[in-house]
């Protein structure tokens, strides 16, 4: 009796002791994929899920990358061969390793008539049907890779000095960069031509940070989640019906502080002597 | 010659589909395009890696037709005909473990047999469902994210980085650390190909009429648990987690040990 007491008593530390094991392994298995995951700043090819859906879908299988790595046109001028755009993501690039994804600076995308890349993907990690257009044909000008912004402190446009790189880069010239002509007050006579990202147009292909001419690029693409806002569902557009449709879901918002009874004019002029 | 035969011709599949891999992304080859997760043969089957996929599923995303569609097709070709032998004839890692082995054996360094309290052979089925919890958890297929096979082959493909000291990693583990460390004891994808293959066609059979009990067989055997029929019972190798290397079929000078289909009718 008392031995199969023992045995049963070594049986449940035993038990114990790897299911707590395991819990351990599965903590740090957890907290390690978690960390690893926050990799934000990334840019993913044309067509790509949202960060969060695509790092679920994406079975790391390059075969995007080789799609864009192997273009008859990607040779330099003096045809050697140039490097793809996408890289799969090696230990060392703080990205979520075996994923795909471009730095502009190092090689743009030059956003290919056929998008190559788009439908080798097996997973849907790259969405095909995000890039049709009417007629059902893949359109690379629907891609929104990430969004382009402008430093303008450090973009010798707003210096006054005349350059339009970006501009010329852009693939959908005068369409997703357009040209604001301003008067130079500082100097009274000159003009400036300052560079305006489109964002319902701009693709995030890089090409206007791969072409600025500053030291550390004034223009560059960040993902579109990390370079635009949301105003909500609190503010519309004056003198716009459409925008009230917006809006017209809105939920209920209260208000915390207790809503006046007096009209707008009545306390705007309160306590002021005239 | 005759002891290395197996061992030849699995460095030269290995190497040939790693090298068929390289091409397709070095000079554009489509022979066997992608890599381990999802890869495309002649540029038109779909093959994936089953393990991967139910990871992914875990993690709550809804594969395409193309995925699902390559990973039946590799766990009907491992259950049917291969047993593991994806770990011993495709794994690149399976290069890395073998040479630590080796050395192992050169440099004597496994004078007695150690009994890990709770790493056990078995662990790696602990390991495996637990990747798919994680994965479920986490909400992004978890051993993807440190996976050595990949990353070795992807290091082949696209160029290692930093994921060497991976590769390195598991070297010092097998050589200085657990005898079989990873492939034998940690490996969640040779647990599902195990699991996948147990019931396979190819099996090795012994013949116990001939074996001269010199124990050659165990002493290389990567598995050699699943060898306890030697010199006791003239049967298959039956056990999944053979990996059907052959080398205990190269190393047997007594015509004891040979690849054989599987008989259902004993």
């Amino acid at each position: 009796m008392a031995n199969s007491n023992n045995n049963r008593r070594k049986f449940m530390a035993t038990t114990l002791q790897s299911v707590g094991l395991t819990a351990l392994g599965g903590l740090l298995w957890s907290g390690y994929s978690d960390e690893v995951k926050a990799s934000p700043l990334v840019l993913r090819p044309p067509g790509a899920l949202p960060e969060d859906d695509f790092l679920k879908a994406c079975i790391k299988c390059g075969l995007c990358a080789e799609a864009c790595e192997n273009r008859d046109s990607n040779k330099n001028k003096d045809g050697s061969k140039r490097p793809g755009t996408l890289q799969m993501a090696k230990g060392g690039d703080h990205k979520m390793i075996g994923t795909p994804f471009f730095i502009p600076t190092d090689v743009p995308c030059f956003m290919c008539d056929d998008v190559p890349c788009v439908p080798v993907c097996p997973s849907g990690a790259l969405d095909m049907p995000s890039l049709l257009n009417k007629e059902e044909e893949l359109d690379i000008n629907k891609s929104r890779m990430g969004l382009a912004v402008v430093h303008k402190e450090s973009c010798i446009a707003f210096w006054g000095i005349q350059c339009d790189a970006c501009y010329r880069a852009c693939p959908l010239l005068d369409e997703a960069i357009t040209l604001k002509y301003q008067k130079n007050e500082r100097t009274g006579k000159h003009a400036f031509l300052l560079p305006v990202v489109q964002s319902d147009i701009c693709t995030g292909c890089g090409l206007c940070e791969k072409a600025c001419v500053t030291e550390k690029p004034a223009i560059f693409v960040l993902p579109t989640e990390h370079s635009t806002g949301r105003a909500g569902d609190h503010y519309v557009k004056g003198w716009d019906k459409k925008d009230q449709e917006r809006v017209g879901n809105a939920k209920e918002i209260k208000t915390k502080n207790e809503r006046s009874e007096k009209e707008a004019s009545d306390y705007l002029n309160m306590e002021v002597d005239y | 010659m005759k002891n290395i035969k197996y061992l030849l011709l699995r460095r030269v599949t290995q190497f040939t589909i790693l090298f068929l891999y390289f091409g397709a992304n070095a000079y554009g080859w489509h022979m066997l395009e992608g890599t381990f997760g999802a890869s495309r043969l002649f540029g038109l089957i779909p093959l994936a890696d089953p393990y991967t996929v139910v990871q992914v599923l875990a993690s709550g995303f809804i594969l395409g037709a193309d995925v699902l569609l390559g990973a039946l097709i590799i766990t009907v070709f491992y259950m049917v005909v291969g047993g593991r032998a994806f770990c011993s004839w495709v794994c690149p890692i399976n290069m890395v473990t073998d040479l630590a082995n080796w050395l192992r054996r050169k440099l004597k360094l496994d004078k007695e047999e150690v009994n890990y309290r709770f790493l056990k052979r078995r662990t790696r089925y602990w390991i495996m469902v637990l990747g798919i919890i994680v994965s479920a958890v986490v909400g992004v297929a978890a051993f993807e994210v440190l996976s050595p096979i990949t990353i070795m082959q992807r290091g082949i493909v696209f160029g290692f980085g930093a994921g060497i000291s991976v590769i390195i990693a598991i070297f010092l583990f097998d050589l200085f650390g657990v005898r079989n460390g990873w492939c034998g004891h940690l490996c969640p994808l040779g647990a599902a190909y195990s699991l996948i293959g147990s019931k396979s066609i190819i099996r090795v059979e012994h013949d116990h009429t001939n074996c001269t009990n010199c124990m050659d067989c165990k002493v290389v055997c990567p598995e050699n648990q699943v060898l306890y029929m030697i010199n006791k019972e003239s049967i298959s190798v039956t056990d999944g987690e053979c990996t059907n290397c052959g080398r205990c079929v190269d190393v047997c000078n007594d015509d004891a040990l040979g690849f054989s289909i599987r008989s259902f009718t004993k």
